[in-house]
């Protein structure tokens, strides 16, 4: 199996000491789906951050197909292919949804090449490239356009830091049959984090990620298997989809 | 045409060797060039500096460009041009104005624009300001629009000034009938030590009638920006104004905006917004494989677009 990424002792704390990450050792392997999750506060979006450079380790070291990234900022990763989609996607005035896309790609696009991009993420891109980016794009609408600004960049690893995160129920489903679409289509390595059972269930891998270091791992199958059986180890969620 | 002209007419009127329409050229305070259409008649002021620009009633698609271009220091231009646009008619006006001082000297423009709407009219508006050139000589752009809509007018102005004018003092005032429309947009960037004052006094005093006035800039450097604006709904009546600004470095902004309800029926809003880049903002565009200079320049660029 090859290893893409390789986070290795990793630790890091807040600005005012709080340990946030514990020597936690992770790979992904090339061409797999991570999921990964765990109760909120257990350090999961920090890792995910780490990984885009977003956040800068305080020891321990990130490889990227053997090659030592530590010490990269977020633009050089970014430069080697390491894609991140936000939580909480962030809107430009002026900048329009065409624009935004376009410098994902890093190219000017054609309108049937932005169609194959937003069609990807369930939109119309008719309706969609000459708006802005703006306040004027509701959660789910603007969600959909993080994750397309990302899968713009034909990236070799992807970070996804919860993509269900402040969308309604309907967009939801569709977020979802947008990740069964780039499951089917895997270009690259991806990693998700998570709480919904139905994005761990397209995992190839999940990892749980709790109090800042990995408390278990394995495939999906084995995975889901665990934490439906013993969902106490967690804690319950009322959510009917959620795991944690 | 001088060289120079050409260059700046080709940032400030998008011309490419040749207008579109009806024109007239204003280089270094001299006619260096017009031309009439069958609609639309252009003809020079005769008490005054300037132009009488009439547009027949029904003109419809048609454009007129009135560039003024100035190439090097030591010129005070002034100029006053009026436009009467007629009933029904549907036109572009492209004004913009580009100022060159090589020589330290100062280089100033200062164009009094008079709209006259007639019913039904409607009028696009463009006019793109820069200032180019070396050396310490100020490089000034001072226009007065002032604009009267008769009912269901319709003007919608564009304006931009994006870099390179030391100083500007742009005033602009309108009265509106009923079920008239005024739509402004300006997009102004200061920088080094450059100043920008903009004044807006709109009037509603028709039924129906409707301001909206979008203001963006970017202020950097050391340089400071004032922004004023005055809506009064004389009447039953919408008017929203948005002033929005990005400040970096030692950037100032100033934004004061009035609203005066004057009938019980008018709805004025005003929103306003002055900040530096969002840090989260340049985020993105560094995970998209920007330099943070890049993502800034990014985000500038299409806040004023």
């Amino acid at each position: 199996m090859i290893k893409l990424l390789r986070l290795k002792n990793i630790s890091w704390s807040t600005p005012e000491g709080v340990s946030v990450l514990q020597n936690l050792n992770l790979t992904v392997p090339d061409g797999k789906l991570i999921v990964i999750t765990g109760p909120n506060g257990g350090g999961k979006t920090t890792l995910a951050k780490i990984i885009a450079g977003i956040y800068q380790q305080n020891s321990g070291s990130i490889f990227l197909n053997d090659t030592d990234i530590s010490g990269l900022n977020i633009t050089e990763r970014a430069k080697l292919g390491i894609s991140f989609a936000f939580q909480q996607p962030v809107r430009f005035k002026g900048i329009t949804v065409r624009r935004l896309i376009e410098l994902a790609a890093g190219q000017k696009l054609s309108k049937n090449e932005l169609c194959d991009i937003m069609s990807k993420v369930g939109l119309c891109a008719e309706e969609y490239i000459n708006r802005e980016v703006n306040t004027t794009l509701s959660g789910g609408e603007i969600k959909r356009i993080e994750i397309a600004t990302v899968l713009a960049r034909h990236s070799v690893l992807t970070v996804f830091d919860e993509p269900e995160a402040g969308i309604d129920l309907w967009s939801f489903t569709n977020l979802i049959k947008t990740f069964e679409g780039i499951r089917s289509n895997l270009n690259g390595s991806i990693v998700i984090i998570s709480h919904q059972e139905r994005i761990l269930r397209i995992a190839d891998e999940i990892v749980v990620v709790a109090n800042g270091s990995i408390k278990t791992q394995g495939s999906a199958e084995k995975m889901m298997k665990v934490l439906s059986e013993d969902r106490s180890i967690f804690g319950r969620c009322s959510k009917q989809e959620a795991l944690f | 045409m001088k060289e120079i002209t050409k260059d700046l007419l080709r940032e400030i009127s998008d011309w490419n060797g040749e207008f579109k329409g009806a024109y007239n050229l204003r280089e270094d305070g001299m006619c260096a060039g017009r031309v009439s259409s069958k609609n639309i008649k252009i003809e020079s002021k005769k008490d005054q500096p300037g132009l009488e620009i009439f547009v027949a009633p029904g003109t419809k698609d048609e454009t007129v460009s009135i560039p003024a271009c100035v190439t090097h220091g030591d010129v005070d231009d002034l100029v006053y041009n009026d436009f009467y646009i007629g009933e029904g008619a549907d036109v572009t006006i492209v004004a913009g104005c580009g100022i060159h001082t090589e020589t330290g000297e100062p280089a100033r423009h200062n164009g009094i624009h008079r709209f006259f709407l007639k019913k039904d009219s409607k009028v696009k508006y463009l006019e793109k300001h820069i200032g180019k050139g070396h050396g310490t000589g100020l490089r000034s752009i001072d226009p007065v629009t002032e604009a009267e809509l008769e009912d269901g007018a319709v003007l919608e102005m564009d304006t931009a000034q994006i870099g390179g004018v030391d100083r500007t003092t742009r005033i602009t005032s309108a009265k509106l009938g009923a079920g008239a429309k005024l739509l402004i947009r300006e997009r102004i960037l200061t920088e080094m030590e450059q100043t920008a004052k903009t004044d807006f006094k709109v009037e509603l005093n028709g039924k129906d009638s409707g301001v909206d006035l979008i203001s963006r800039s970017v202020a950097r450097g050391n340089s400071h920006q004032e922004y004023h604006s005055v809506i009064i709904g004389n009447a039953p009546c919408t008017g929203h104004s948005e002033c929005d600004a990005i400040i970096s470095e030692n950037g100032k902004v100033d934004a004061a905006p009035e609203l005066h309800a004057r009938d019980n029926d008018a709805a004025l809003i005003h929103e306003a917004a002055i900040g530096k880049i969002a840090g989260e903002q340049i985020l993105k565009l560094r995970t998209l494989g920007m330099t943070e200079e890049e993502a800034e320049a990014t985000i500038i660029d299409g806040f004023l677009s």
